[in-house]
């Protein structure tokens, strides 16, 4: 669903002295084109592709919780299917993400025992709780929003498996973000109760969705490297002004205010000015210190847990199956 | 910067298509290859079979029947999404209970209206008497070899009774159930599959999967009760006894490949078709409409 900001930890500096294979990878990044996984490739880059395929994809998985709460209570049935669907959706994308990052040499088993002990990072956006319907709404069209406003220059990232994973997952993002637009306009025009309602939840999701582009510029170190590497093309607050001007006209249709009450047009460098976000929010959610962190993980660990007598039993069945195919054979 | 003012839908969906597009006018190549992209609505509507025949009070009732069911176990399957075992089963589990909305919304919508009540109607705001699903589908989804023992059973009964109401006197049945055997077809095979990797999996799995179909099996038989009404609509219903020889020897060579025995036990007495429900139904209905009814007359 989004991109975590460009992890922090990583500095990657290619080794000094140029090899043949090095050169050709400079070469494919300097032409714009894609790097394919048997094609070789600097450690970092790699390692930085891993962790960012990896905690997008346990992005998508996280991100089915806060919805998946709503989907027995869908107040339609055509509500239902919709919110069914898109959370299925979102197990797919994780599908692809995990299987994009697998083409770098890690296994899903590794990246979920990873999530599961808490060693992963995943967007901090889905910390936050999902306590009413018009949450479902505003999930679609601010958090998913904004995954596209990240996502969409993602499908021309410079390494293939990614890029084409992100370009079936923008399809499908768009269907979302418009059905959560869709989701918050029936609301807005139902009864008073209803656009309580949703402005309720615009004013919770907004600040938060804005952090989904990562802290900005100036204390991203890491972006321009992976600007470098065609991975990331645009900066933070580039991709966060985007999106502002993107939700600014969409707010004025459904009749919501955005909380800011310092965002206003700027004639003069033909943007939105807007308020100070709250980094020091940011940065508690990210480390463990958000209204719904440890609820999260537990229900993954708890699935996980659950499941094991029947992985466990897949797999069995599996070698049985195959002892049996070469015993025929053998016979 | 002029917008539309909040009117309606299509101008709505406009203003959403015009702003969505991120990446224009700052570069160039955004728009070309893999850039931008959009997709529109994908119309679940048209998903709905909507016949040309207006039910009569008794094939009403008859819909409501297959309809509850199917509603009701969508319900229970929804859960498992971001809780199954593995991510494609999320996706798997996901998938069913989607058809299962599917030929629900189908069902009900036919079975509305000839009362002129819509299909949110009937699924939000009737109580557990006014119910007609049967014992089997209101059963908890317990451990993951509950839920398959549930589907096994469900999805083969459905299967025989959708090839079958395919032929229906009354179109509009006969409609809804020649799309929806395709779709139990697949339910079928996925219970099959995993019956027979729980059975000969581990030995924990096995001792689970006797101990889901054990608890699962006393509901079997409410399938195959004929009630009053079935008489009533000869030509247009199915008649549920004529369903046990097929259903039975589907399961059959599954159950075998499987080692596993029918269960010999219990055997409830049902009556969810005439409205005396499980203990399951009553928590099931309030957790589906309680933000319904917390808003009469809203529209979502």
């Amino acid at each position: 669903m989004t991109i975590p900001p460009v992890p922090y930890d990583i500095a990657p500096r290619p080794a000094a002295g140029t090899s043949p294979e090095e050169q050709q990878f400079n070469d494919l990044i300097a032409a714009d084109s894609r790097i394919e996984p048997r094609d070789w490739m600097p450690e970092a880059y790699r390692k930085t592709l891993v962790r960012q395929i990896s905690q997008h994809a346990h992005s998508e998985i996280i991100g089915m919780q806060p919805e998946g709460n709503w989907i027995t209570r869908a107040p339609s049935l055509k509500r239902k299917a919709i919110l069914l669907a898109k959370v299925q959706d979102e197990a797919g994308h994780g599908l692809y993400l995990y299987s994009a990052a697998q083409t770098l040499g890690i296994t899903r088993d590794e990246m979920t025992d990873a999530l599961i002990a808490g060693k992963a990072r995943y967007s901090s956006i889905f910390n936050y709780p999902s306590p009413t319907w018009a949450d479902m709404g505003s999930i679609g069209w601010l958090v998913d929003g904004a995954a596209i406003c990240n996502q969409v220059p993602l499908c021309r990232a410079s390494y293939g498996p990614y890029g084409r994973a992100m370009v079936r997952i923008c399809k499908e993002e768009s269907f979302h973000q418009r059905q959560g637009f869709e989701i918050l306009l029936e609301l807005m025009n139902g009864t008073d109760e209803q656009r309580a309602m949703a402005q309720e939840s615009v004013n919770r999701w907004y600040w938060p969705a804005l952090q989904m582009f990562g802290p900005p510029d100036d204390d991203s170190p890491n972006s321009a490297q992976s600007m470098k590497w065609n991975i990331k093309r645009f900066s933070n607050d580039e991709l966060r002004q985007r999106f502002v001007g993107m939700l600014v006209p969409q707010a004025e249709v459904l009749g919501v205010t955005l909380p800011d009450p310092d965002l206003r047009w700027n004639e003069e460098k033909g943007v939105y000015d807007m308020g100070e976000i709250d980094w020091t929010e940011f940065h508690e959610v990210l480390q463990g210190r958000g209204p719904a962190n440890a609820r999260r993980l537990q229900r993954r660990r708890d699935a996980h847990e659950a499941g094991r007598w029947v992985r466990e039993a897949a797999a069995a069945y599996a070698r049985k199956q195959a002892a049996k195919l070469t015993e025929t054979a053998v016979a | 910067m002029s917008t539309p003012s909040r009117t309606d839908t299509a101008t709505a969906a406009a203003a959403v298509a015009a702003t969505n597009a991120p990446d224009r006018g700052h570069d160039h190549n955004e728009n070309e290859g893999h850039g931008h992209v959009e997709v529109d609505g994908v119309l679940l509507s048209a998903e709905l079979v909507e016949g040309p025949s207006v039910a009569s009070h008794d094939v009403a009732e008859y819909a409501l029947w297959l309809g509850d069911d199917s509603l009701v176990l969508a319900q229970q399957l929804g859960w498992w999404i971001s809780r199954a075992p593995e991510l494609e089963e999320d996706i798997a589990l996901g998938n069913i209970a989607l058809d299962l909305i599917g030929h629900a919304r189908s069902l009900l919508h036919y079975a509305g209206a000839e009362s002129n009540r819509t299909e949110d109607d009937l699924a939000y705001w009737r109580t557990e008497p006014s119910w007609r699903s049967a014992h089997l589908f209101e059963q908890p989804n317990g451990d993951f070899a509950h839920t398959i023992a549930r589907q096994f059973i469900a999805a083969n009964y459905l299967f025989e009774l959708y090839s079958r109401l395919a032929d229906s006197a009354d179109a509009t049945l006969a409609a809804i159930a020649a799309k929806a055997v395709k779709e139990v077809d697949y339910h079928r095979d996925h219970a099959a599959q995993w019956v027979l990797r729980l059975a000969l999996g581990t030995e924990e799995s096995r001792a689970r999967m006797i101990c889901g179909l054990g608890d699962l099996w006393p509901f079997v038989d409410e399938l195959f009760v004929d009630e009053p009404l079935i008489d009533r609509l000869d030509g247009v219903a199915v008649r549920p006894s004529t369903l046990r020889a097929p259903a039975t020897d589907a399961m059959a060579p599954v159950l075998r490949e499987a080692e596993l025995n029918e269960p010999r036990g219990f055997i409830s007495s049902g009556g969810g078709r005439r409205g005396d429900h499980s203990e399951n139904l009553g928590p099931l209905l309030a957790e589906m409409q309680v933000l319904a009814r917390a808003h009469p007359g809203a529209s979502w």
